[in-house]
């Protein structure tokens, strides 16, 4: 059924026909209509659920995985400082290999205090085992979260949904929200094989010596390996059924591309446009979205690189003391292969400052001409 | 002859707590209670490891450990679930030291208690974080040596007096226990079991570790602190007080006397302690009176 939602409403039409069946979150800007929404549902019967109205996302997660060990499906969304306030249980729901899913809006960290977007809340949960979205749209997000359960509940690991914060949290735009029966056929309910039952009762998460703590880390290693096939294959699957092609990666007139631009969540869209403009004035500029950052989509850079002379990386976000996070990971992608690239990173848009065309126009300019690049960092728009 | 106290153990033998460890006899009086219906959620504590390493487990029945702040709040989901799949006869039991009830983990259990979560929760306490080395915590008592307050600076101030705040956030049940009093511990859990919402227990559970006394004196230890009354035993159940009282009262000097950390107090200091007892002992009997 189409209809004309919110980013955070379509989190939350997402999680309704996922049947998720026990959601526990603490409201946070942007957020919090993802939350509203949900409560609506369950207090209407309209979702069968059961809403846990926690005092804190620490809270919220160590529910959800409660629920989950308990057996049920759950569901969660926070954003910025609540998901790093969530941050032991993130480790906790891997370790414990629940496969829980999470919406987290990306919003800027403080202080300074800034609700806008900005990726380092979700970037600094990458080691801990989550699998990760990157959404362009407001259908994606929705699509992806059913995606989500299907792939955590095969592998025995969660999976964060990322949205944009306002760009795409508060922006209305028509989507098309699958309807229940398809859903509940491609997403069968979930029934887990190890759970808290007390007519099989097991210990979980006890104490594990150095004898046995490797081999756990490795079999979440292992299970982060099948995701990556699995994300490709379920996204394809879900094409068939619902019309919407998914992978690890988007890619955007890349084939002949000898410059290729790297970029995620919504400022895709934006950068999209700006390929199309360049491309018109006769350059073969490229470019591909980053849609799953964990699992990590390594083959995908590393066919396109044999072919482009020049990549440039756009990240909204920053790691002090190096350089933008998915600049970092591309590079070390490419690191063992024979022909090397280029590789420029650009830093943009920390904390919802705009990015438009004409910026990401004049970045293709640049990568063209090589001048005026620095090796490691290019900060795009800095007031003096 | 009838036994007053079920036959049956649940808690398996071969677990790994000290010698002498009142937290083991407390569990095991509690799944006596409780029986096999029940899912026990574990956060960080002594507990953690007397259950047994990987692939062993000593409960004998469904447990999840859990982070150290988030027993009442895993419990909370862990209860969520078996109402979404109408699983009424489990009982979920958050079973915490005190240090992860009163100190990490209150919040957590505050915000169970305030939406009525249905949960057990059974702090067992010991008076001091014993997992990592007997540091203070907010229920360790008045005097008290533990590893971070030295005999020179040892533990200044009450306990934090956890039954009273979480009887203030009018849960049905608040109770305190000790292990030298088990029938009294199963006859309280086997009235948290009938009730909805979140039943707070909290037992005294000595520790010969870091109380620094011999392990055959456990049980005796715990029976003085109810008989000195400087950890009464009471309950206050929707709203009302009922206390036991000791037939006769002993001074607190027999209590502490038996134990290390205790050993560098004055006779000054545990007179202070004794008039400090006895005055919260005092407060006690005029609130069942008024509550009763
Ligand atoms: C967030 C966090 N901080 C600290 C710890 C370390 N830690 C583990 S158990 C423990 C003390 C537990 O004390 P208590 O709850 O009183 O239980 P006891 O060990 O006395 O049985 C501490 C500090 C932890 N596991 N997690
Ligand atoms: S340190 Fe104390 S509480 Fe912990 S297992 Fe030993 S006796 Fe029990």
């Amino acid at each position: 059924m189409k209809k004309f939602i919110t980013g955070n409403h379509a989190v939350s039409f997402g999680a309704k026909i996922s049947r998720a069946e026990v959601i526990a979150a603490y409201p946070i800007t942007p957020q919090t209509e993802i939350v509203e929404k949900l409560s609506e549902m369950v207090a209407s019967g309209e979702l069968k659920a059961k809403f846990a109205k926690v005092e804190s996302e620490h809270s919220a997660l160590a529910a959800c995985i409660g629920a989950s060990a308990a057996g049920c499906r759950s569901f969660t969304a926070t954003s910025s400082q609540g998901l790093a306030l969530m941050h032991e249980m993130l480790h906790w729901a891997s370790g414990a290999r629940l496969p829980i899913v999470m919406a987290n809006v990306n919003r800027a960290m403080a202080p300074p205090w800034n609700v806008w977007s900005d990726q380092t809340d979700s970037l600094a949960q990458r080691d801990t085992g989550w699998i990760q979205f990157y959404c362009e749209s407001n259908q994606e997000i929705v699509d992806t979260i059913i995606q989500a359960y299907r792939i955590s509940e095969k592998v025995n690991l969660p999976a964060m949904v990322v949205l944009d914060a306002f760009i795409l949290s508060h922006t209305s735009e028509p989507v098309d929200v699958p309807e229940q029966k398809k859903v509940d056929r491609f997403l069968p309910s979930y029934d887990p094989k190890y759970k808290l039952d007390i007519d099989q009762p097991h210990a979980f998460g006890g104490l594990v010596n150095p004898e046995w703590y490797y081999e756990f880390r490795y079999k979440i290693a292992c299970s982060m390996e099948e995701a990556r096939g699995l994300i490709n294959e379920v996204g394809k699957e879900f094409g068939k059924q619902f019309g919407r092609n998914y992978g690890l990666v988007e890619k955007y007139r890349s084939n002949d591309a000898d410059v290729i631009l790297v970029v995620s969540g919504s400022l895709s869209s934006t950068a999209k446009e700006a390929v199309d403009r360049v491309r018109k004035k006769g350059r073969k500029a490229g470019l591909v979205r980053i849609r799953a950052f964990r699992p990590f989509p390594k083959e995908e850079i590393r066919k396109l690189a044999k072919k482009a002379g020049v990549i440039g990386v756009l990240d909204r976000n920053i790691s002090f003391g190096n350089e933008g996070i998915f600049f970092s990971e591309i590079k070390s992608a490419l690191y063992s292969q024979k022909r090397k690239p280029l590789v420029y990173g650009f830093v943009v848009g920390l904390g919802g400052r705009d990015v438009r065309c004409k910026d990401i126009e004049k970045m293709i300019d640049s990568l063209y001409k090589k001048q005026g690049l620095k090796k490691d960092i290019n900060w795009i728009g800095l007031k003096k | 002859m009838k036994l007053t106290i079920p036959e049956k153990e649940i808690l398996n033998p071969g677990h790994l707590a000290c010698q002498g460890c009142g937290a083991a006899l407390a569990m095991r009086y509690a799944l006596k209670a409780l029986g096999r219906k029940t899912i026990i959620v574990l956060p960080a504590c002594c507990w953690t490891v007397i259950d047994g390493p990987f692939p062993y487990s000593s409960a004998g029945v469904p447990l999840f450990h859990t982070a150290f702040e988030t027993a009442a709040s895993c419990g909370a989901g862990v209860n969520a679930a078996l109402e979404v799949k109408g699983k009424n006869e489990v009982t979920v039991l958050s079973w915490a030291g005190d240090g992860g009830t009163m100190d990490i983990g209150i919040q957590a259990l505050s915000g169970a208690a305030e939406r009525g979560d249905n949960l057990i929760y059974v702090c067992y306490d010991n008076e001091a974080y014993m997992n990592t080395g007997i540091q203070r915590s907010s229920s360790t008592p008045h005097g008290s040596w533990t590893s971070t307050t030295p005999v020179k600076a040892f533990k200044k101030g009450p306990k934090k007096n956890m039954i009273e705040i979480m009887a203030a956030h009018k849960i049905p049940y608040s109770v305190s226990a000790s292990i030298s009093h088990p029938e009294d511990f199963i006859a309280k859990l086997q009235i948290a079991k009938q009730l909805k919402g979140v039943k707070f227990m909290q037992i005294l559970s000595p520790c010969p570790a870091g109380w620094k006394y011999p392990s055959n004196l456990t049980v005796k230890i715990a029976k003085l602190a109810i008989e000195t009354c400087i950890f009464p035993l009471y309950e206050v159940k929707q709203g009302r007080y009922k206390v036991k009282k000791p037939a006769n009262k002993k001074p607190v000097s027999e209590y502490l006397k038996l134990q290390g950390r205790f050993r560098h107090l004055t006779g000054e200091e545990i007179d202070e302690i004794q008039k400090n007892t006895d005055q919260v002992w005092k407060e006690l009997l005029k609130k069942e009176k008024v509550f009763g």
